[in-house]
């Protein structure tokens, strides 16, 4: 990808991170990293957003908050997990409030390492996701309205480990 | 009296990181309600405590926020040194110390970028953050790590600083302290700021102490609590005064966290000066048996972590009383009278910390 259509905007939601994540998330777009100058905001509005970029992970209280955000965002849309909690649920994996990575609840394109994840590896992440959203729009890809219910369903037939 | 109507303010909201959710109830454009409603970082960490043992737990406590993550580390391991009864090296004390106060540091640098944006300064914010980016990479120097350190361990600190790179990091935060004082100029000096913010959310000192109130929001409205003066750690041996403010607005809770990074910076230079040769570690036998209460001061005010053990590797229970969880009921005090518009600005003044209060 050497060039950017458009400007991709993203829309951040703190699932139940530690913080860690979310403030090099913020730092990712201050001077020393910058990614404004390719054109990418943080917007709090996702009907304006292209990539969701979702730190920590699923419990009780955040789940319809992620999925109303997710359903809300116009299509082609990008799932990002930053941060090893949004991945898998981390270090907090075994809490009882923790149902695991975002993945259970939404499709997710990219997952970023890292615990806290670095800037560097953030930016790596919303650049691949950009990869990834310029090929759903040439495809014309709609994603389906996520319900609750349905990835549920999914999760209590592929759920491993102890959590839950 | 006219109507009422309910406003959601939040969770998921521009001026917040993190999510909190109020409804605030509106006369016109006045607050007269507000329902805060928490829950939804809740990870419930504190019953680790049974599945990991104490000494692995402080990667734990140390995730209970990334903001105030060393400090955490520190109360933890503090409490089982304590229970424990270690006399840790003096080494380690100082190099907490330094950590607490660079971590100190980079929150308030954090907190004023994120402040100035919510109303509407976004190029402090862009200066706020390009001068945490320099406590940052010492920080990551140092430990190793940028926002979450891992550098605390029971009995002592993971990593020593040689004496030459202490004397560049103090050479390097004098070297950014002019560019800190512009910085703080703007929020202490500008008229505009001084407009937002002067008479706004004011809290009286009474009110203050009995909602208890904790760390800056309590300082600014003239109670003068700050645990470091306990001593914990080295801050016995330093030499330091509290920053307090009298007036009880928003604009006195942000010129606390202006002027105490400066106090922060003397604190690492004296640490810096004072600092022991010596181990930075020993060695660990046993497991906690007892029960205690361990306080230090984090930039948003007072934490607690109860700690309580019966000589297993796991320990029984761990409780933690975050400073954010005691500044609610402050802030819905605040809030109730305010205007709408003042709302983001108010809530900011408190600094939440979302993440730590709800675990
Ligand atoms: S991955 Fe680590 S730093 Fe990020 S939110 Fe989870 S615990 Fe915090």
């Amino acid at each position: 990808m050497t060039y950017l259509a458009k400007s991709p905007w993203i829309i951040h939601y703190d699932a139940s991170s530690c913080n860690g994540c979310d403030i090099e998330i913020l730092a990712c777009l201050t001077p020393m990293y910058d990614v404004e100058r390719f054109g990418i905001i943080n917007t709090g509005n996702p009907k304006h957003a292209d990539i969701f970029v979702v730190t920590g992970s699923v419990n009780e209280q955040n789940r319809e908050v992620i999925l109303n955000i997710y359903n809300q965002m116009p299509d082609p849309k990008v799932a990002v997990a930053v941060g090893i909690c949004a991945t898998s649920g981390g270090v907090f994996r075994e809490c009882y409030n923790v149902a695991g990575g975002i993945d259970k609840l939404i499709p997710v394109d990219v997952y970023v390492m890292g615990c806290a994840a670095r800037p560097e590896s953030i930016i790596d992440g919303i650049v691949t996701a950009l990869g990834i959203l310029e090929k759903k729009r040439s495809e014309g890809a709609s994603a389906p309205v996520v319900t609750d219910h349905h990835m549920n369903k999914e999760h209590h037939k592929h759920a491993e480990g102890g959590v839950q | 009296m006219s109507k009422q109507i309910t406003i959601p303010f939040g969770p998921q909201h521009p001026v917040l990181p993190e999510p909190l959710h109020l409804d605030l109830v509106l006369e016109d454009e006045k607050v007269v309600d507000v329902i805060p409603t928490i829950g939804y970082v809740h990870r419930g960490l504190e019953k680790l405590v049974e599945k990991r043992e104490y000494t692995e737990y402080v990667f734990i406590a140390e995730r209970i926020c990334g903001i105030c993550s060393f400090i955490h580390s520190q109360a933890y391991v503090q409490g089982i040194e304590q229970i424990m009864g270690l006399e840790i090296p003096e080494r380690a004390q100082y190099l907490r110390t330094i950590w607490s106060e660079y971590s100190r540091l980079h929150s308030h640098l954090l907190w004023l970028g994120c402040f100035a944006d919510s109303m509407g300064f976004e190029s402090v914010f862009m200066n706020s953050w390009r001068l945490r980016e320099h406590i940052l990479n010492d920080l990551e120097a140092t430990t190793g790590g940028r926002v979450i350190q891992g550098v605390c361990k029971v009995a002592g600190v993971r990593r020593d600083i040689t004496p030459e790179k202490l004397d560049e990091m103090v050479k390097g935060l004098r070297g950014i302290e002019h560019e800190l004082q512009d910085l703080t100029n703007v929020f202490l000096h500008d008229s505009s700021i001084q407009h937002r913010l002067k008479g706004i959310g004011v809290l009286k000192k009474e009110d203050a102490y009995q909602l208890g109130a904790v760390g800056p929001t309590a300082r600014g409205s003239g109670v003068a609590i700050d645990i470091r003066e306990t001593g914990y750690a080295a801050f016995g041996k330093i030499n330091f005064r509290p920053v307090v403010e009298h007036d009880g607005d928003c604009y006195a809770r942000c010129a606390i966290r202006a002027k105490e990074m400066f106090t922060s910076i003397d604190i690492i230079e004296q640490c810096a000066k004072k600092i022991p040769d010596g181990p930075v570690d020993m060695k660990v036998t046993g497991a906690p048996d007892g029960e205690y209460f361990s306080r230090a001061e984090q930039p948003r005010g007072e934490v607690i972590h109860y700690i309580k053990g019966n000589g297993k590797k796991n320990l029984l229970r761990h409780r933690v009383r975050t400073p954010t969880f005691t500044n609610i009921p402050p802030l819905i005090t605040l809030l109730k009278g305010c205007d709408l518009a003042d709302v983001p600005v108010i809530v900011l003044t408190i600094d939440p910390c979302i993440g730590c209060a709800e675990r």
